[in-house]
């Protein structure tokens, strides 16, 4: 945990900046774990409920372990009107979880995300931070096997 | 700086929609074969910020010639740079062809898309690298801002301001000359300047694409509103869904206080201004200003009553100016060019330009920035070129979650802020998602409120609770179960919650039921009395059979369902069994023969 005090450090323990400490914390863990926060409400003198708070607020945050993998499926306006709903049945058949949840072998955590600013390769998912445009139901299988 | 005279440059698009289709490796590709072919004193590749056709990524501009390359591959480069470079002949298989025709269009201004634009705000996107504050410059950059701190008052500042007509482009259209003009009254030694770039109204990304192409166009337009403010220090606020955008507009800070046109006295006149990027966390209704203010003094984004306004009580209790992304970036333009010449852009009353992306059912799908008050049917039928597949145009949805969807027969409305609002919609950030015939507006107006429901802060309860009582009407509606006074309750509802919810969120959260029911209100009563969903979407309505005569056995459809609802012999037709269907459509989208149809 040496380099959730780095994070703290790297903002000077300031309070207004507990929200960029708990993204870097999120980017580098892949979820918020417990004793990470404890570190943080410890070093920049905040109860632990504060960042509770934040970390349930914002949907940045998870309080929960995520695959080794995350799909972002874009759900704005413009996937929506061009079929992203049915991306969404078509992985949640494949991989047996429902939005928001993990497979069971930690490789990939499913989740709806609105609009990723795309909309000209509507529908849209994206990898980890790879993005992926103008999907079909079809096209799924083959985007999924490059990520194990 | 690079000072070599290059004979031609490649603009290759890097904003994120062609990043995401590779247009990196597209100029490394460039690149290699460039030098293989000892062009590399001649030809220079520029990577540029968002140039607005995403629907045909990735895309490449060669100039002088203003030659338009889209839908690029690793594999075209070679024989490109041969054809183009050493031959002297553009190379036709990677240019663009509108939907109906057959010949190529080589010019990019030859292009509808791009012919009927007007740049104002975009006028840098691809002609220039926005990570080299050099090339901002090399197009008059800063040289507003050097006017502004050696020859004007903050109150001549803001009276330029006040005669361009300049209005809010987040959505209010407020007039940022009197918002400006609040702030600076306001008594207090320390005040602040907001960057609104929390963009999040699904199917807009303007902002963003702003952010990533022309940083520097923002960063000058805050600083001329920091001296007419007398604010000593500026925050961008922005999603930390746009990486792209938060890396440049970071890199952006940095060149510009090199420069010392940012910082500790800038341009040796006494005035010190500096920005700092805040990454937003992900919740929609941050782009509301006081729980935005919330959200930098790192609380939970709720919004708080106002007044008192930002421009008294914002900041840490200071007085505090917000704009949004777009607006900061008209303001080294006017201040250039005078207030005069942008009122002569627009309407009366909504001058200027506005930039609207343009997606959903379109064939040109991108951003595209044209003069206030041009009609709807220009847009969408000049630049977009109308809908895919010959399918017919029902409407088209302006202003995000609280905006309203436009019908067919107000295609000639003129565009701006007046006339959309008459029409029920918002002008919003400029989000045009545009529906056809096979879009459903319930489902529509279903989905808006789902994104209300999730995102609502919670604060207070006409949202909180409304916003379910609604959710739960719609589904009973699309699910097949409606009854006569449903719709009837809707409207009360959506009454109610507009008149009663705390915030901007809440108030106009109602907007796109209540235009879906005013233009498409025979939709609602085909799902209610009929049990029909007349566009095909809504699953519980309709069912998916195959057109015996058109059918040819050839079993893809059965190969294809998720749930072998399919059956039938190899060369003759199949059946779907209506019982098992899960209506999922992953049978129509892989038959190759149109055999099936959905009622």
């Amino acid at each position: 945990m040496k380099s959730v005090k780095q994070i703290v450090e790297r903002y000077n323990k300031r309070e207004r900046s507990l929200i960029a400490m708990l993204q870097d914390i999120q980017k580098e863990k892949g979820y918020l774990p417990k004793e990470a926060l404890k570190i943080v409400a410890a070093e920049v003198s905040v109860p632990l409920s504060r960042l509770y708070s934040l970390a349930t607020f914002y949907k940045a945050f998870s309080l929960t372990p995520r695959g080794r993998h995350t799909i972002n499926v874009c759900t704005g306006t413009a996937c929506h009107v061009r079929g992203a709903a049915k991306l969404v049945e078509k992985l949640e058949r494949d991989l047996g979880i429902r939005n928001g949840e993990t497979t069971a072998d930690e490789r990939f955590t499913l989740e709806e995300v609105r609009c990723v600013g795309c909309c000209g390769l509507a529908p849209v998912m994206v990898i980890d931070e790879n993005f992926h445009g103008k999907l079909t139901q079809k096209d799924i299988g083959k985007v999924l096997e490059k990520y194990q | 700086m690079d000072s070599r005279k290059y004979r031609t440059h490649v603009l290759v698009c890097a904003g994120t929609g062609c990043v995401s289709n590779r247009s990196m490796l597209i100029k490394d590709a460039f690149e290699q074969e460039i030098k293989k072919r000892g062009l590399e004193e001649e030809v220079q590749i520029i990577a540029t910020g968002c140039q607005g056709f995403c629907e045909r990524g990735p895309i490449a501009i060669v100039q002088p010639e203003d030659v338009f390359y889209q839908e690029l591959s690793e594999k075209d480069i070679p024989l490109l740079v041969e054809e183009h470079f050493l031959k002297g002949r553009p190379y036709k298989k990677c240019m663009y062809v509108p939907e109906d025709a057959k010949k190529e269009i080589p010019k990019l201004m030859d292009i509808d898309f791009f012919k009927h634009q007007m740049l104002v705000v975009l006028r840098n996107r691809g002609r220039m690298d926005p990570e080299k504050i050099d090339e901002y410059i090399a197009f008059d950059g800063y040289q507003a801002l050097a006017k502004a701190l050696t020859g004007m008052s903050p109150e001549e500042i803001i009276e330029e301001i006040k005669i361009s007509g300049l209005r809010g482009r987040g959505g209010g259209g407020f007039p940022t000359a009197i918002k400006w003009a609040l702030c600076k009254k306001s008594p207090g030694d320390v005040k602040y300047l907001i960057c609104n770039a929390d963009e999040g109204d699904p199917g807009a990304y303007m902002d963003r694409s702003i952010l990533e192409a022309d940083p520097h166009a923002v960063l000058e337009g805050m600083t001329i509103g920091a001296k007419a403010i007398g604010a000593s220090k500026g925050f961008i606020y922005v999603r930390d869904e746009y990486p792209l955008a938060v890396r440049r507009i970071k890199n952006a800070i940095e060149q510009a206080t090199d420069y010392g046109l940012l910082g500790e006295n800038i341009l040796d006149t006494g005035f010190s201004f500096e920005v700092e990027v805040i990454r937003g966390g992900g919740a929609f209704v941050c782009g509301e200003e006081t729980a935005l203010m919330a959200s930098i003094e790192g609380r939970p984004g709720r919004p708080s009553a106002r007044p008192p306004y930002p421009a008294e009580k914002g900041l840490w209790g200071k007085p505090t100016n917000i704009n949004n992304v777009e607006t900061w970036a008209n303001v080294p333009i006017i201040i250039q060019r005078s207030g005069a010449w942008y009122a002569t852009l627009g309407t009366e009353k909504s001058k200027g330009t506005k930039v609207f992306s343009l997606v959903g059912k379109i064939n040109n799908s991108g951003l595209v920035e044209v003069p206030m008050g041009i009609p709807l049917r220009q847009i969408i039928y000049g630049i977009g070129g109308g809908i895919p597949g010959g399918k017919k145009f029902k409407a088209v949805q302006s202003g995000g979650p609280s905006g309203g969807c436009v019908p067919a027969s107000l295609l000639d409305l003129p565009v701006d802020y007046e006339k959309l609002t008459e029409a029920g919609a918002i002008m919003g950030s400029g989000g045009l998602i545009v529906m056809d015939e096979e879009t459903c507006m319930v489902d529509i107006a279903l989905y808006f409120i789902n994104f209300l429901v999730d995102e609502s802060c919670g604060k207070c309860t006409p949202c909180r609770v409304g916003l379910v009582r609604m959710k739960e009407l719609l589904e009973k509606i699309t699910s097949g179960n409606g009854e006569p006074g449903d719709v009837e309750g809707l409207e009360s509802l959506a009454d109610l919650i507009k008149k009663t919810a705390l915030c901007g969120l809440g108030n106009t959260a109602p907007n796109p039921v209540l235009t879906t029911l005013r233009y498409f209100r025979d939709e609602y009563e085909a799902h209610v009395n009929e049990k029909r969903c007349p566009a095909g979407v809504c699953k519980a309505l309709i069912t998916f059979t195959i057109d015996p005569e058109k059918c040819t056995g050839c079993t893809l459809c059965a190969r294809n369902c998720p749930v072998e609802a399919i059956s039938g012999e190899k060369k003759e037709a199949h059946i779907i069994d209506q019982d098992i269907c899960t209506r999922c459509g992953a049978c129509k989208e892989a038959c190759r023969f149109d055999a099936i149809t959905v009622e």
